[in-house]
């Protein structure tokens, strides 16, 4: 039988990278995964919102999460910061029936009640316990091999560790083995677990690109073919951000950047172009001649 | 203000207890996320991990939870400082007295929104929340790419059911009292 998902896009992959929801769907439908696409699902509000108003990002985080809840699926986020928020909401609502009891009270303005019937997953929990490791091994028909890689889980899905319970929050595998399974080489670097600064964009410009430059140089260090990003901030950062800080700080870096279901798409045989890697502001091409 | 080998040492001007708000740790406390602002030593374990606080001296954790503690009310909610925190929530994994530090930065993000400071940026990315129902809008540019890759045309949000939401929540007089200053 075939493992159904509500998928949750959230805002910044729809709108901003789209070659990141290509490999999502073509990827999960490949191994066997029914994505249901979750209509009228909004923004998650994640920390913009949370930070101006704690009671107004729960009550739209449990919204979406009754959409879920009306289309009996368990939702699989594609977003580090939509994993967050609406881990967080999912599991506070759960425990707390005070906390419930006025989040009901907003939801019934737009004729939803939370029940706490469904639960949050990433996608790459998903794929490695509903799937797990061999199974992945199995769908790689264009091993990787020789692709060294850098891994960057992204803050958002492992912290606050007591709600995610995603992996270990400072030294997490996860990635990595998901990496490793596609025959490339997950390679240690300096700075591994710091934040890309993504967060502090339009706040501080100058520090948010200061951490995505620290981010870069410590990887360059490391003389590796790609980073491989789970988080579309993150993304965000490195990529479109790389030209910035390349010219800024005048240190030409040119590091592909990937999100995991491309690079496993990649081993499952699928094309660049099917992939639409060229939509991607840091050329791809240098990693993908080494796989060649 | 001293000097000393070049390095710039700020001395404040000593506190007086009549400065002291004591409610203010107190309404601090009541806020999802401050809960637990008490238990703070002043360890310094959050600055020692902060990447920020690595790249910058504007952002100190542990200074803003004593001033919290301290009751500087009108200090906290109208520094820039509070704003600088990146939500990577290292601090709230190392605390050893389990302070949930970034939360407490949200929490007092929120007392100072209440209080008219806010970011610009902030309360633009929520304004758009309301207007469209996400935070980062789709163009036609967007859609024609979309359209390129072989993906479907994204699916319509209810913006009505977020604008009730956010009505009930109150969350839109609080934009439009930001948006105002």
């Amino acid at each position: 039988m075939k493992l159904s998902y509500a998928l949750f896009l959230g805002c910044v992959v729809p709108a901003r990278e789209p070659s990141y929801e290509l490999s999502v769907r073509k990827v999960f439908r490949e191994l066997g995964f029914n994505l249901v696409d979750l209509k009228g699902a909004t923004c998650c509000a994640p920390i913009p919102v949370e930070s101006l108003s704690f009671k107004t990002s729960l009550a739209i985080a449990a919204y979406n999460l009754c959409l879920a809840e009306e289309a009996d699926l368990n939702l699989m986020t594609i977003c580090n910061g939509c994993f967050q928020v609406l881990s967080r909401a999912n599991m506070s609502l759960k425990k707390d029936e005070k906390l419930r009891t006025d989040v009901n009270d907003v939801l019934v303005e737009v004729g939803k009640e939370f029940k706490g019937a469904r639960n949050v997953r990433d996608y790459l929990q998903v794929i490695y316990s509903d799937l797990g490791l061999e199974k992945i091994r199995g769908s790689v028909s264009k091993s990787l091999k020789g692709l060294k890689v850098a891994t960057f889980y992204g803050c958002h899905i492992l912290k606050p560790s007591s709600v995610l319970m995603f992996d270990d929050p400072e030294r997490p595998h996860i990635l990595d083995d998901l990496v490793d399974a596609t025959g490339a080489k997950s390679v240690p670097y300096l700075h591994k677990m710091r934040c890309c600064g993504g967060l502090l964009r339009g706040i501080s410009d100058d520090l948010a690109r200061k951490l995505a430059r620290d981010k870069l140089f410590s990887v360059s260090q490391a003389q590796v073919d790609c980073i491989v990003t789970v988080c579309p901030f993150c993304f965000l950062q490195l990529d479109l951000g790389q030209l910035e800080v390349s010219r800024r700080f005048n240190e030409p870096y040119k590091i592909p950047i990937l999100h995991y279901p491309e690079l496993l798409g990649l081993a499952m045989g699928m094309t660049p172009d099917e992939l639409g890697l060229h939509t991607h502001r840091i050329p791809t091409e240098p990693m993908l001649n080494k796989i060649e | 203000m001293s000097e000393k080998e070049g390095v710039e040492v700020k001395i404040r001007e000593p506190l007086r207890t009549s400065d002291l708000d004591r409610s203010f740790p107190e309404e601090v406390v009541k806020h999802p996320g401050g809960e637990k602002l008490y238990l703070c030593y002043q360890c310094g374990s959050c600055a020692g991990g902060c990447p920020v606080g690595k790249i910058t001296d504007s952002y100190r954790p542990r200074q803003i939870i004593r001033m919290a503690l301290l009751g500087l009310r009108d200090e906290v909610l109208s520094s820039d400082s509070i704003w600088l925190c990146a939500s990577c929530y290292t601090c709230q994994e190392r605390c050893p007295q389990g302070v949930d530090i970034a939360d407490l930065m949200l929490a007092i993000r929120n007392m100072a929104a209440d209080k008219g400071y806010a970011p610009k940026t902030l309360v633009e990315q929520a304004s758009s929340l309301i207007e469209n129902g996400r935070i980062v809008e789709i163009s036609d540019l967007t859609e024609r790419r979309r359209y390129t890759l072989g993906l479907p045309s994204v699916s319509p949000i209810s913006v009505e059911a977020v604008k009730k939401i956010v009505a009930k929540t109150a969350f839109d007089k609080l934009l439009e009292k930001l948006r105002g200053k």
